[in-house]
């Protein structure tokens, strides 16, 4: 192994890394803040004001959007360039192409937000983009992969560190999967509206399929690059077991792409395609777990971390939730338990039970060990970061199981017969039904949504401070050359 | 081309895919578990996070 004992920051483009890490905060008060109102006017219809442009159905892909590809997404980005240029020894390859990047990937957001509130949307869940913002993802995407590649390929250092391979198989399958997913035609040149160039089960194959490995590439490959990275840098030891990393990487990457049909079961989609993508989910926990238990047990010998330090607690926390949800997620694609769960809140709990358990809370612990290193300080307030833990914690617990019990209310009434054969819910019962569990999902997100509040604030409290104490030392520095 | 026609039977490429996709996976951990130089090295590629650290702060293990 090649060995630097020394890298100014300098030699480092971090400029990119700074911009990409705030807005990541930024989208996340944002998205969570839509989310918590869509999460409301379920609960408290008033909310709609009788108004198209704050119905829920234009809201929800604003909030989706802005959490998955607003926060996660700027925080791969971030995480995926300070990873790279670390992990290789050297600098990214176009300073100008990071900046292109980081203006392309903002306007996609912005545009999609607002084209949502304005009424456009192709309709598939997570791609709701018109078509021409679809081509500018394409465009910043293939940019994303030829930087990330050309760094990588001037490494200084001969091996590639595993959470390289991570991010680069999420950037190769996230191309993949937003060109085919979006092949569509335009009614006119300078009209938003397209129509998918596939039709029936086909179209609804190749969004699930894109669907799932959204999950698979965008929301868990990629994080399990970031926490490759940062567990054994905030535990200060080696991963546990890097050979375990590596049959984790190909064979998580393998059974990912498999899985998309079980969003599809009891549908027109062939049988043998869903039961193929059931018995892969269940294959796919092996490499999950592996995963998991690979990162638990880099704090093997230093457990006392988790009650000292309240960032390495963040990870911990996240990589339970994501041993949790990937337990989940096998059973319910379980045609017997789907048939049950599906159209159900019950899917939406295990969807925030990932993307909050997991891809949240693994960035919010690798943004607190990141930024006060960019700006070469400590965090502001470890006190802040204890109550945002809790606060986060207790949140997605109540979100989770006001959506369980929802869920299976739900599916159980709208299974129930009466003596004569009639069902015996009308749907909106079941709707009545859900009333307390709205609020308390509701109430659940606010307290998510306080604690991301917090971790802003003591991250720009931390930038502040790290520049006030750069500029006391150019000062001091300044007045020592005066005297010289 | 006739033989092309094998490939559109699905008995015969299900467990086609399962013997290529089973031996490529059991070659992986091969390479991986199979020797203890190989592993020895492999194992030291854990250290590369701490490799151009300032303060140097990784626990001596």
């Amino acid at each position: 192994m090649a060995v630097t004992t020394y890298s100014g920051a300098e030699q480092y483009n971090f400029d990119i890394v700074k911009k990409f890490a705030v807005m990541s905060l930024v989208w996340a008060v944002i998205g969570m803040f839509v989310g918590v109102y869509i999460a409301s006017e379920l609960a408290w219809p008033l909310l709609n004001f009788d108004s198209p442009y704050f119905s829920f159905g234009r809201f929800r892909p604003v909030h989706t959007t802005s959490v998955i590809f607003g926060f996660g997404g700027s925080a791969l980005f971030a995480t995926s360039y300070y990873v790279v240029q670390r992990t290789c020894q050297t600098r990214l390859i176009s300073d100008g192409m990071a900046s292109f990047t980081f203006w392309g990937w903002m306007a996609v957001i912005v545009l999609a937000d607002i084209s949502y509130v304005l009424g456009y949307t192709q309709s598939r869940e997570y791609a709701e983009m018109e078509w021409p913002i679809d081509i500018l993802i394409e465009l910043v995407w293939v940019t994303y992969l030829i930087l990330f590649v050309g760094t990588i390929m001037r490494r200084k250092q001969p091996h590639i560190y595993v959470a390289n391979w991570f991010y680069l198989s999420f950037i190769l399958a996230t191309a993949l999967l937003h060109t085919f997913n979006n092949l569509a035609m335009p009614i006119d040149l300078f009209s938003m509206k397209s129509y998918s160039l596939f039709s029936g089960t086909q179209d609804a194959m190749t969004q699930w399929w894109y669907g799932h490995n959204a999950v698979g590439f965008f929301l868990t490959a990629a994080f399990l690059g970031m926490m490759y990275y940062f567990v054994p840098k905030q535990a200060g030891r080696p991963i546990y077991s890097y050979r375990l990393s590596i049959v984790h990487f190909w064979a998580l990457s393998f059974m990912y792409m498999w899985v998309g049909g079980h969003h599809l079961h009891w549908t027109a989609l062939p049988d043998w395609t869903s039961s193929l993508a059931a018995a892969f989910s269940i294959l796919l926990l092996m490499p999950s777990w592996g995963g998991m238990i690979n990162g638990i047990m880099t704090l093997s010998g230093a457990w006392d971390k988790m009650r000292t330090d309240p960032v390495m607690r963040f990870m911990i926390v996240a990589l339970s939730f994501y041993g949790m949800s990937t337990f989940e997620g096998p059973m319910m694609s379980l045609k017997e338990v789907n048939a049950l769960s599906h159209y159900t809140d019950w899917t939406v709990g295990h969807v925030h039970s990932g993307a909050l358990g997991w891809v949240a809370m693994i960035s919010f612990g690798s943004l607190y060990h990141m930024m006060p290193k960019l700006w070469g300080t400590t965090i502001y307030s470890r006190k802040l970061v204890e109550w945002h833990f809790w606060l986060a914690t207790v949140g997605i617990v109540l979100y989770i199981v006001a959506m369980w019990i929802s869920g299976i209310t739900q599916g159980l009434m709208w299974r129930a017969f009466d003596e004569f054969g009639n069902l015996q819910y009308s749907f909106a019962e079941s709707v009545a039904a859900m009333m307390p569990f709205y609020a308390m999902r509701a109430i659940g997100g606010m307290f998510f949504l306080t604690g991301a509040v917090l971790m802003t604030f003591n991250m720009f409290m931390t930038i502040r401070q790290g520049k006030r104490e750069s500029a006391a030392l150019d000062a001091k520095l300044a007045a020592k050359m005066a005297h010289a | 081309m006739e033989w092309l026609m094998w490939f559109s039977k699905p008995e015969n490429t299900k467990p086609l895919a399962l013997i290529i996709f089973f031996v490529t996976f059991i070659g992986i951990v091969i390479y991986v578990y199979g020797s203890k130089k190989r592993s020895k090295r492999l194992e030291s590629y854990r250290d590369i996070p701490f490799l151009d650290d300032q303060e140097g702060t990784k626990d001596k293990q």
